[in-house]
């Protein structure tokens, strides 16, 4: 694996290679010494040209645990903010020798840029671009659904997909890179997807996605479901006339609290909450419903960190992007001038 | 290479599954002289293959001493992550860590591996276990030496040694990791094959 | 097969004077085109090369010299994008005699000013007819509306009037503008774009900007538009000219117009008739542009109507940008693309290879139907004795390769880049001088009275 730009791309046997990576990688979270020396020396950019400090700090960890170097760049108060491109900043990067570059972009499609122009050499991973994706996210929600349903199945996680499993993601799809990253991974994982939404929240073309649409929460609810997933949905949207008020949101789209009480009498005991966070708490989720013990708003936050050591390892492990260090050529009586390149190169190769 | 070697397609059994049946017993016995007994025992076998030979001498082990417990007694150690070699060689996923429920604090860590050569496994090994523990005492043993160390390490339990020409590789095919591979000739064997 | 100058049969007295030997008019039968003094003197097989510069166009189609309706020459205000003598030399290599350039200059073309210097610029490098388009409003900003009549009687003598880069949204002023330009036989040519359905649009909505998550810019965004204005043009009887049609949905609007007698005509831009919008997939900037790559089912609809007349027109909309405006995030890049080197053969490779036309109705697309609507004088004229000696030679066996850092346009923003591409521009005259020849640019026209010229400044 190169780069990691988006799930719909990735195939079922790397989505799975990174989740069992990633069950790994969270066995070393439980232990005393919290790190591995895997990606000693090789440098790690959080590159934020958007505020996020949840996703920042969880790659943060993540590289951390890998023993990685870690810079932070975000472009607030930075020369980004004034107006450097993403190809000045690249090349940037490239020069202080970045391995690997976590990009987080108001735009959608500057992760695929970063990785595809030839600014930069450094592996490239998406932390979010945009309305189009944010792969480690899907990552770590089917991460989540992998160990419940294991749980509830009794058998081991490791190799194991989601096949069967009723998943619907409900609220603000149209302006959601994580519904759309959930959507691709969850159908080549196998699960089921239905998205419920306002059809002013829904995208044009959604209907040649690999899913169910539904504008009615509790016929889906009805119907069965295994993972409810709620999106955030910005109260601000009501005022582009997404939606009339952010009451009618709730009543009609939200898990509120007699959805919530709703599962048991349909005998969903088994059915978990999740929601990718920050989340509003009264709009599209009550803070019963978030703070059940249906709930793995934590658990997705824990395994976050997890998902983000595999993806990381898997990208920057796999090859030396640097050839090894040559040796300087024989030095000649005419070419005695110092030469401090070939000076650093021996000291490189001794 | 010799008119018998090129008959023989360029590769060679060294070992047959009676010849590896009866290494594992032996280092199974010289495990337990040297311990001085069973107490503290513990056998971490490094993925893939040592970790089912871990198994075998645990089996050994506990029909030789009716105090142990086979299952109790035997952990997989990865060193995926610890490998020195991680930028240079394709992505390796990492394999799982299992540690027998007493932990390895205080313990006598046996390393259980297939075939000993640059040593650098398990100089990876020594490391990842001082992430998770401090054992009173660390151990080597072996199937195969085919020497060629490129690290001061030495195994305490050799199965067999093996002298090898450095291009030459050894395959040591079990039925718990290679039954199902093409290469598989019905039975356990160490192989050795000529290098291209 | 290039031309061959055979210049040793010509003394200096007969720089004017040219044999075009064996060309195709049109692509029907071989025949011999002599020019001299601007003009088509003679045709017919076996004329007399005496005195004459022969040009062997022997396999060689013979067309009228192209009229581009719709350019953008960036000249005055982004001279770094593109220059009036950059962008006619662009056109001239391209195969035209011709080109409208749009008023999002800056200054806007808004006032007689602004269009007569232009068009001086455009007189002065020589290349090409330069055309002045006048902005509908003053400012574009779309609230008052420029001096039209003005513009319309400058030495610019403006035809066309466009705000295009933004549509003229308000109903009420684009209905003005409709009546006040018969004043003059002139024309709005309209940027069909309802700018609240296309607010921060970055690509056609449907089944790809779902997925890459860019804002969809609507087909109905352009339709609506296209609908309203044909009633108005309707109800005021005025000359209406649609830009850049780019829907399924507009082609059957316009025909429904048509066939009531509507004088709406509609233009197409040569990568809309090829290039979809699953280009966009790869986030290059280069494929970013208004309006926006559409379907395959929109590409064939417009291929279509472009071959049964429904759309009258080929314009590039060629829009040079300097590398910084696409060196970026597809958001923040700008919105356009380079054409005028590249139209004739895309057209050949849509339209002509495709069976859908033939080299009179590329002739009638590209350069008849343009004259037209611009009301040029001495353009789109048949290849006949006496017409003005505006015309092209094109290999139609050629094939050749798109690379923008070899382009006369400054803008490196082709989104034909490294395409194969059929059919190359042997030689182009304009006003009898050979402009470009052997597919390299020759020379520029100058007017036979310099100081007549001068005296006009």
């Amino acid at each position: 694996m190169r780069h990691l730009l988006s799930t719909q791309d990735l195939s079922l046997e790397n989505a799975i290679r990174i989740l069992d990576t990633a069950e790994e990688m969270a066995a070393v979270g439980e232990r005393e010494v919290k790190k591995l020396p895997a990606l000693r020396g090789r440098t790690v950019v959080n590159l934020f040209f958007e505020d996020s400090t949840r996703t920042r700090i969880s790659f943060e960890a993540a590289a951390k645990r890998l023993s990685a170097d870690v810079i932070n760049f975000s472009a607030k108060g930075s020369s980004v903010s004034k107006g450097e491109s993403l190809k000045d900043t690249a090349q940037t990067l490239e020069a202080m020798s970045a391995d690997a570059v976590v990009i987080r972009h108001w735009a959608s499609g500057a992760p695929a840029q970063l990785a595809t122009s030839g600014w930069i050499d450094a592996a490239v991973i998406n932390a979010g671009d945009g309305t189009h994706e944010h792969p480690t996210q899907a990552l770590l929600d089917a991460f989540t659904m992998r160990r419940h349903l294991s749980r509830l199945n009794g058998t081991d996680s490791t190799g194991s997909n989601l096949v069967g499993l009723r998943v619907a993601i409900a609220g603000d799809v149209l302006h959601s890179r994580v519904a759309r990253s959930n959507v691709w991974l969850l159908q080549t994982l196998g699960a089921e997807v239905t998205l419920v939404a306002p059809p002013t929240l829904l995208p044009v073309g959604v209907e040649h996605w690999p899913c169910a649409v539904s504008y009615d929460l509790d016929s889906v609810l009805e119907a069965g479901v295994d993972a409810i997933m709620v999106l955030r949905v910005q109260a601000e949207r009501m005022n582009d006339s997404f939606f009339p008020s952010t009451r009618e949101y709730s009543r009609r789209w939200g898990l509120d609290d007699a959805r919530l009480a709703r599962l048991d009498t349909l005998g969903m005991k088994d059915t978990i909450i999740m929601h990718p966070g920050p989340m509003n708490r009264g709009l599209e989720i009550s803070s019963a419903a978030a703070d059940s013990s249906r709930s793995t708003v934590l658990a997705q936050v824990r395994n976050g960190v997890s998902v983000r050591m595999a993806v990381l390892y898997l990208a920057l492990s796999g090859d030396l992007r640097d050839p090894p260090p040559r040796l300087p050529p024989p030095r000649t009586a005419v070419d005695n001038r110092p030469n401090t390149r070939a000076d650093e190169t021996r000291e490189n190769a001794r | 290479m010799s008119p018998e070697a090129a008959a023989a397609g360029a590769s060679r059994v060294v070992m047959s599954a009676a010849d590896i049946d009866r290494a594992l017993t032996r280092i199974a016995h010289e495990i337990l002289e040297a311990n001085k007994g069973s107490k503290d025992l513990i056998l971490l076998g490094i993925p893939r293959r040592g970790f089912p030979l871990a198994q075998r001498l645990a089996a050994k082990l506990a029909a030789a001493d009716p105090s142990i417990k086979a299952d109790a007694i035997v952990g997989q150690l990865d060193v995926t992550m610890f490998r020195d070699d991680l930028a240079r060689q394709p992505t390796r996923a990492p394999e799982r860590t299992r540690l027998p429920a007493a932990g390895i604090d205080d313990k006598v860590v046996v390393l259980v591996d297939d075939v000993l050569f640059s040593g650098r496994t398990i100089r990876a090994a020594l490391d990842a276990l001082v992430d998770l523990g401090r054992p009173r005492a660390v151990r080597l043993a072996v199937l195969a030496d085919r020497g060629h160390r490129e690290l001061p390490i030495r195994a305490d339990h050799v199965g067999k040694n093996l002298p090898t020409a450095s291009a030459e590789k050894v395959r040591v095919r079990l039925n718990e990791t290679d039954a199902a591979s093409s290469s598989w000739s019905g039975a356990d064997e160490v192989v050795i094959e000529a290098g291209l | 097969m290039t031309a061959q100058k055979t210049a040793d049969q010509a003394g200096p007295e007969a720089a004017a004077r040219y044999l075009i030997r064996g060309a195709s008019p049109l692509g029907k039968e071989q025949t011999d085109l002599l020019v001299q003094d601007g003009r088509i003197v003679e045709i017919g097989s076996g004329l007399s090369a005496r005195s004459a510069t022969v040009i062997d166009a022997a396999g060689l189609i013979a067309l009228p010299g192209m009229v581009d309706p719709h350019t953008h020459l960036r000249e005055p205000g982004r001279e770094d994008a593109e220059t009036v003598e950059t962008g006619s030399r662009a056109a001239a290599l391209g195969g035209y005699t011709a080109v409208h350039a749009m008023a999002n200059s800056s200054p806007v073309a808004d006032t007689a000013g602004v269009v007569e210097q232009v068009f001086s610029l455009g007189r002065d490098a020589g290349w090409v007819d330069v055309r002045p388009v006048g902005a509908v409003t003053v400012g574009l900003a779309g609230k008052q509306l420029a001096e039209l009549g003005a513009m319309a009687d400058s030495r610019a003598r403006v035809r066309i009037f466009s705000d295009d880069g933004i549509c003229v949204s308000d109903p009420v002023l684009m209905r003005r503008a409709l009546e006040y330009v018969k004043a003059f036989d002139g024309v709005i040519a309209q940027h069909a774009q309802e700018p609240r359905l296309t607010e921060g649009a970055q690509m056609n909505e449907g089944k790809v900007s779902a997925v890459l998550g860019l804002a969809g810019w609507p087909a109905v965004a352009e339709e609506s538009i296209i609908a309203r204005d044909v009633l108005l043009a309707q109800h005021v009887d005025s000359r209406l000219h649609i830009c850049h049609v780019s829907t399924a949905g507009s082609v059957e609007l316009i025909r429904w117009a048509k066939a009531r007698g509507i004088k709406v005509t509609a233009e197409v831009t040569p990568h809309h008739l090829w290039l979809t919008e699953e280009l966009v997939r790869s986030y290059n900037p280069v494929y970013k542009v208004n309006p926006p790559l559409r379907a395959e089912e929109d590409v064939a609809a417009l291929r279509a109507a472009l071959a049964d007349g429904t759309i009258d027109v080929i314009g590039t909309d060629h829009a040079p940008h300097p590398s910084e405006a696409k060196d970026c995030e597809w958001a923040q890049a700008a919105m356009g693309m380079t054409g005028l080197e590249t139209a004739l053969s895309v057209v050949q490779h849509t339209m002509i290879e495709s069976g859908l036309l033939d080299w009179e109705g590329f002739a009638r697309v590209t350069s008849v139907a343009p004259a037209r609507i611009g009301r040029l004088a001495g353009q789109g004229r048949p290849l006949a004795v006496g017409e003005p000696a505006n015309l092209v030679l094109v290999d139609p066996a050629a094939r050749w390769t798109v690379d923008p850092r070899t382009m006369a346009t400054k803008g490196l923003n082709s989104p034909f880049s490294g395409r194969v591409l059929p059919g190359a521009v042997v030689a182009t005259f304009y006003r009898g001088h050979p402009t470009v020849l052997d597919g390299k640019l020759n020379s520029p026209y100058r007017q036979a009275n310099p100081r007549g010229i001068q005296g006009e400044h």
